[in-house]
């Protein structure tokens, strides 16, 4: 949309809202220098949490756990929902509908709801596996890092397979039948063909099912039983007593390398839109 | 090839991880400890009616508000520039990257009684300038652990969710169809209500959705800002399955009330957008 630009009111009106949603992120990045523990008293400025940190164990066990969690669930729900994809699309119209709804059931639930049933199935499974079969192998089942991958996967799944379907409808059908004719195999024509046109839905989906794991805290709290612990867990278990400011200082750091990478995809994506601009201006004076 | 196929391993996914789950939820809520079938869960529930009042209050109230800052926001960023506009949007989604929880600690060391904005007030002589005006004793605003605290949290954490859907909608109208309305002689105030708006109505249900669907569930938010004093559905169903009063089925029958109100909420506000066309999704 192309309209007038925004006069001073709109502005400030847009200004003020930054300063709202960064208030309680500035406060948080100061208050990680901060000499002290306190988190409203200003007592010198320090490294100290940032060096806790390192030696913290707790912490870097529940950062890697969330890593751990947020690639596997990652990888394997790009992997499920763009084949889930492919094969909807191929669908007809009414299966195809019936699937997509549930398919948005997890996205419309509230997470505390897919939480508790995940909970519920888990807890039921476990409870039914070592009753019978646990009882006699001398095993038992519990709630941890598995069960948490597979509610991560769960809720990772739905947002691949929306980012993989507009480049499948976008995509033209007959070049594939197309390289099919010219006699590339099945495999080669999806590979050579059709993913290079999907690639960006992909690729989009991979990155949001990511950054869902990594953010989420109310699915993997009802998951994940006493047998693993996420960052954001660790988090809430420390806001009932006093969150160190070490966290803080863990925080500040994530931060600031999704800030860094972030800036440079954008400078990077501006720098080539321009060049494309450039070359279509040339082409235009040459003809 | 047959590639619908490929469906199969998430079809089977879906029907584990997520039909079967649902269904064990109905199950549990209409089960007693001792395993009978018993409607007592949502007989019990009753007395829990002053929570759900104050979920659906608060969240009806934290849902205008992101939808009364939100959409003005949503507008005006797609009057910017280019440039202006991608790093506004990229600002905007920053920090949900940072976790919701630190976030809305942050909110505790500003608001609190010897928080930043008290402290603040306290240092440029603001109280002392009120209560010799209006010979008060006030010391501090008492903000925090107050239902208003807890609005707050709520449109903090979910206004990039308002924002978001609202933009995408708006910035893709066609400036044809507007100057075509200016150029028909329409005033800014008749393009906004006969075009704009009616065009970005998918984005503001959406909009709506996204942030009404986590503020009546959210149980972390209220405790930190409500202090405990405000109980809200998603504390409640969090304690039935973590807390001391342990009891899943009466938290499945909570979930499943929540979950049925909500999904009849969701379909009235679809149903009354139909003719502007569906809610759409990120």
């Amino acid at each position: 949309m192309n309209l007038k630009k925004n006069g001073i009111l709109a502005r400030l009106g847009l200004l003020l809202t930054m300063v709202f949603l960064y208030a309680p992120i500035l406060v948080l990045i100061v208050f990680s220098f901060n000499n002290s523990k306190s988190r409203t008293v200003w007592q010198g400025f320090s490294l100290k949490w940032y060096l806790k940190l390192v030696g913290d164990s707790r912490i870097l066990t529940a950062l890697a756990t969330t890593l751990e969690i947020s690639v596997l669930a990652m990888l394997i729900s790009t992997l499920l929902g763009t084949m889930a994809a492919i094969g909807f699309f191929n669908m007809r119209k009414r299966p195809r509908a019936v699937l997509m709804a549930i398919n948005n059931v997890p996205m419309t639930n509230a997470d505390i709801i897919t939480g508790v049933s995940l909970m519920l199935l888990f807890v039921f499974a476990a409870g039914a596996f070592n009753a019978t079969l646990g009882s006699v192998l001398g095993f038992e089942l519990k709630l941890g890092f598995f069960t948490l991958l597979l509610a991560h996967i769960t809720f990772d799944i739905p947002y691949v397979i929306l980012s993989v379907m507009p480049k499948l409808n976008q995509c033209d059908p007959n070049i594939e039948e197309a390289a099919e004719d010219l006699g590339a195999h099945p495999w080669q024509a999806f590979w050579m063909v059709v993913f290079p046109e999907i690639r960006p839905g992909v690729l989009n989906g991979a990155i949001m099912a990511f950054t869902m794991s990594v953010d989420d805290f109310v699915i993997s709290y009802f998951t994940a039983g006493s047998g693993a612990s996420t960052l954001a867990m660790e988090i809430y278990a420390m806001t009932r007593k006093r969150i160190s400011p070490e966290i803080n200082a863990l925080s500040t750091l994530l931060f600031v390398v999704v800030l860094t990478l972030l800036a440079v995809v954008n400078i990077r994506s501006a720098q080539q839109e321009k060049l494309a601009e450039k070359r279509a201006a040339m082409l235009r004076q040459k003809n | 090839m047959r590639k619908k196929f490929l469906a199969v391993p998430y079809v089977v996914w879906m029907a584990v991880f997520v039909i079967v789950p649902l269904f064990l939820v109905v199950g549990y809520a209409l089960v007693n400890r001792n395993g009978q079938v018993t409607l007592d869960n949502f007989r019990m529930m009753t007395q829990y009616w002053g929570a759900f009042v104050t979920s659906f209050q608060l969240a009806v109230i934290a849902t205008l508000i992101c939808l009364l800052i939100g959409y003005p926001v949503a507008y005006w960023l797609a009057r910017e520039g280019a440039n202006v506009k991608r790093i506004a949007m990229i600002a905007v989604m920053l920090p949900m990257w940072m976790n919701f929880l630190l976030r809305t600690y942050a909110w505790m060391s500003i608001l609190e009684n010897t928080g930043i904005i008290n402290t603040f007030l306290q240092n440029i002589g603001f109280f002392n300038l009120y209560n010799g005006l209006f010979g008060t004793n006030l010391t501090h605003f008492s903000m925090i652990n107050t239902p208003g605290a807890v609005v707050l949290g709520m449109v903090y954490n979910y206004l990039p969710f308002m924002i978001l859907p609202i933009h995408t909608v708006i910035d893709k109208i066609d400036p044809k169809v507007i100057e075509a309305a200016e150029d028909l002689g329409a005033p800014p105030a008749m393009v906004f209500r006969k075009i704009i708006f009616p065009l970005s109505l998918p984005g503001v249900l959406s909009g709506i959705t996204m942030v009404f669907i986590p503020a009546v569930s959210t149980f972390a938010i209220s405790k930190l800002l409500g202090g405990g004093m405000t109980l809200l559905l998603g504390d409640l169903i969090e304690m039935q399955f973590y807390g001391s009063a342990y009891n899943p089925y009466l938290g499945s029958a909570i979930s499943l009330v929540m979950m049925v109100i909500v999904l009849i909420a969701m379909a009235v506000m679809n149903h009354f957008g139909e003719g502007e066309g569906e809610a759409v999704y990120l």
